[in-house]
């Protein structure tokens, strides 16, 4: 671990609870939501703090998830530093709103509490609410255990509110798995946040005594170099979210990565995971590592940007790549993470096999044992040839 | 086994959908039971009656019944059930939703269902709170009361819901309680024989979630609120504002004959046609 420079307390505490106290340490202005299992108690948590004077800020529970980010839009728009979460439907819900936030630029934060989408009805947790919402232009970022979600939620603003990015960033951690599990969390105290995290300082913002239009209409001569631009500002955020990243692990002892490489050194198999089930996957990977096996693991951390360059690093020298997806592109190739790691290393003169497993949809269990079996069963796949664009790993006939 | 009993029980999913969700003591189960009794009284046969839901503990008693069911999403049961009927308008739609549901999340498709009056039965279980979420304010929990997110008391004023569809055009619009079970089996079968958009709005408890934060007992306390600030309308037309307040006001709230969608669509279609055929023979 690297050194650290930040006073830091080791306390157990709930997930959610942990990243409404994120929330609060960034001093988070606005806060606008909607009820839905497995977020309810980030907001409950918040409307607390916001109603007992623990944290100065204005909180109103809507009548919907698409009033939420609607509200949170009005909220950004007037200048303030604006928070919202929600998981599965009311992702869903949102979505008209969610392309609308990115390209009007507001800087807003969101934790998503992944939760497998209708129907069947499901509470339990998968990606496939925020594959969903893939293409809305905003920051997106996975994280693995409840430090990860404490870190990345006071990091998120900062990287959100920088005047080259200004664009709203969403924290994934899965719903349940990790919004629902008590942990030993290393918090960090306001002192150092408010030295990380400088007050919000809108570069435009809703003023009557400096009128601006939002939310103008753009003729054909002017849409394409609008989402141009979009493009531009995403993929150029990466540099600053390294930055902030690299001054979070200089603080903390904690520093993250686009891809986290696990025991990859000299690895022919890489296996790849993004979210919690990287720590099952950890598992199994030093039970293989035990048995002579070459065998490492990536966790694709960040989602939007697409890290192309970490990716083609981390994967050199390997043969064999298997993605784990924890959502099902229906009618397509299979994993949605699998399908663009595949595009993304295409072309790489030497790249390895990859092979698509999807795993753990609508909550089902994945344990060690499994990703041991995918991991065999990919060997044998790849010694033969592939035989199907993708497996639904674990499904009965 | 009790009469009344055997009669549930013929309606119900016992193999495949029990035990049920709900808590001990929760109003959701005399809410059910009041509705079979309506439903089997009015002579409609199992298979005639579809019953939609939305997503709330309430939207769960789709579920455990033995009739055409379509458990929707939070807050759509009434688009969900507006297909149904339009595509068939011979099956008997009913509709069951939570506060939230139908005022929240669904607030708009409850105000146009009732302006667009369909024959359809909505029936909200009205508990003041988000119980399947564990209890965070809804559009009815009052100004004051405490709940997973207003701890300190909530800030908002909540609706009437049946006052608010009597205005927003339903066509026959009636309240009643869990406690009151037996007006409530009356008003349930009212509002299935009427033709029209017809609303009923039950008072009912949460006593795990609301009851518990806001300290007012269990099951029985809470009923025996529902007992005492109980009126019947008729009464409380003679009754002046200041005698009203902290009354619930029970029973049918207004019950007009208005044109319905379908009929509508029929009348001006062939109203069209017939205009239509005198042009092209013209
Ligand atoms: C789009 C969407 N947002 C949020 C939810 C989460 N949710 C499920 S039920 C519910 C509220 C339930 O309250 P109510 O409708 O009053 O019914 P009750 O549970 O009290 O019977 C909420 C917010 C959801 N399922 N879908
Ligand atoms: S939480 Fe409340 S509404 Fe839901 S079943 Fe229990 S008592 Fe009924």
């Amino acid at each position: 671990m690297a050194k650290k420079t930040a006073a830091a307390k080791r306390v157990g505490m709930e997930v959610s609870i942990a990243v409404s106290y994120a929330v609060q340490l960034a001093r988070a202005e606005a806060i606008a939501a909607y009820p839905i299992t497995p977020q309810t108690h980030i907001v409950e948590h918040l409307s607390s703090l916001v109603a007992n004077g623990e944290l100065d800020a204005e909180f109103v529970n809507v009548e919907s998830e698409h009033s939420a980010i609607s509200t949170c839009i009005g909220m950004s728009a007037a200048g303030a530093r604006t928070y919202t979460a929600t998981s599965s439907q009311g992702l869903a819900l949102m979505n008209e709103i969610l392309y609308i936030v990115s390209a009007m630029r507001f800087p807003i934060v969101m934790t998503v509490a992944n939760r497998a989408l209708s129907a069947p009805l499901s509470i339990w947790n998968d990606h496939s609410d925020i594959m969903g919402a893939r293409d809305i232009g905003w920051i997106q970022v996975f994280v693995e255990n409840g430090q990860e979600a404490f870190d990345h939620s006071v990091m998120a603003f900062k990287i959100a509110e920088n005047h080259e990015v200004l664009l709203p960033i969403i924290v994934n951690l899965d719903g349940f798995i990790l919004s629902h599990v008590v942990e030993a969390l290393e918090m960090v105290d306001q002192a150092t946040v408010d030295k990380f995290l400088p007050p919000y300082v809108p570069l435009h913002r809703l003023d009557p005594r400096n009128p601006v239009t939002m939310g103008a209409f753009a003729l054909p001569e002017i849409y394409t170099e609008v989402k141009m631009n979009h493009q531009v500002t995403l993929t150029k955020s990466y540099d600053h979210i390294l930055k902030v990243w690299d001054e979070w692990g200089k603080l903390t002892g904690r520093q993250y990565h686009p891809v986290e490489r696990y025991r990859t050194e000299d690895a022919k198999i890489l296996l790849l995971i993004m979210g919690s089930l990287a720590e099952v996957a950890e598992i199994a990977v030093d039970e293989m590592r035990d048995q002579g096996l070459p065998v490492g693991l990536l966790k694709l951390r960040m989602w939007r940007p697409f890290p192309f360059k970490d990716l083609r690093d981390a994967v050199n020298g390997a043969e064999l790549l298997i993605v784990c997806d924890r959502a099902l592109s229906l009618g397509g190739v299979g994993g949605p993470v699998m399908s663009e790691v595949r595009s993304a290393l295409y072309p790489m003169a030497q790249k390895p096999a990859t092979l698509g497993y999807i795993i753990g949809l609508g909550g089902r269990d994945v344990n060690p044992g499994n990703i041991k079996d995918i991991v065999a069963r990919a060997q044998q796949e790849a010694s033969q040839g592939p035989q199907e664009e993708f497996h639904l790993y674990g499904v009965r006939g | 086994m009790a009469e009344v009993t055997k009669l549930i029980h013929k309606y119900l999913r016992h193999e495949k959908k029990f035990p049920h969700v709900w808590c001990p003591g929760c109003g959701n189960g005399i809410v059910l039971g009041a509705l079979i009794r309506a439903i089997d009284r009015t002579g409609f046969t199992k298979d005639e009656i579809v019953l939609v839901s939305g997503i709330g503990c309430s939207g769960r008693l789709s579920v455990y019944v033995d009739f055409n069911t379509l458990h929707t999403t939070h807050g759509r049961a009434l688009t969900f059930a507006t297909g149904v009927k339009l595509a068939n308008p011979k099956l008997q739609v009913i509709v069951v939703m939570g506060d939230g549901d139908a005022t929240a999340i669904g607030g708009n498709h409850f105000i146009h269902a009732a302006r667009r009056n369909l024959n359809l039965t909505a029936i909200i279980i009205n508990n003041n709170i988000y119980g399947m979420t564990g209890g965070q304010y809804s559009p009815t929990t009052p100004y004051g009361a405490i709940s997973a997110t207003s701890l300190y008391g909530n800030l908002e004023h909540a609706f009437s819901i049946a006052e608010l569809a009597v205005t927003a055009g339903a066509a026959w619009v009636g309240r009643s309680t869990v406690y009151h079970a037996t007006h409530l089996d009356q008003l349930m079968e009212q509002a299935i024989v009427k033709r029209g958009f017809a609303v009923v709005e039950v008072i009912s408890h949460c006593h795990t979630l609301y009851g518990r934060k806001n300290k007012l007992g269990g099951p029985v306390e809470m009923m025996e609120w529902q007992k005492q600030v109980a009126v019947k309308i008729e009464k409380a037309r003679t009754m002046t504002p200041e005698e009203l307040e902290g009354k619930i006001t029970i029973g049918v709230l207004t019950d007009r004959d208005l044109p319905i969608y379908t009929q509508e669509l029929r009348r001006v279609r062939e109203a069209a046609r017939v205009a239509l055929g005198e042009k092209s023979s013209q």
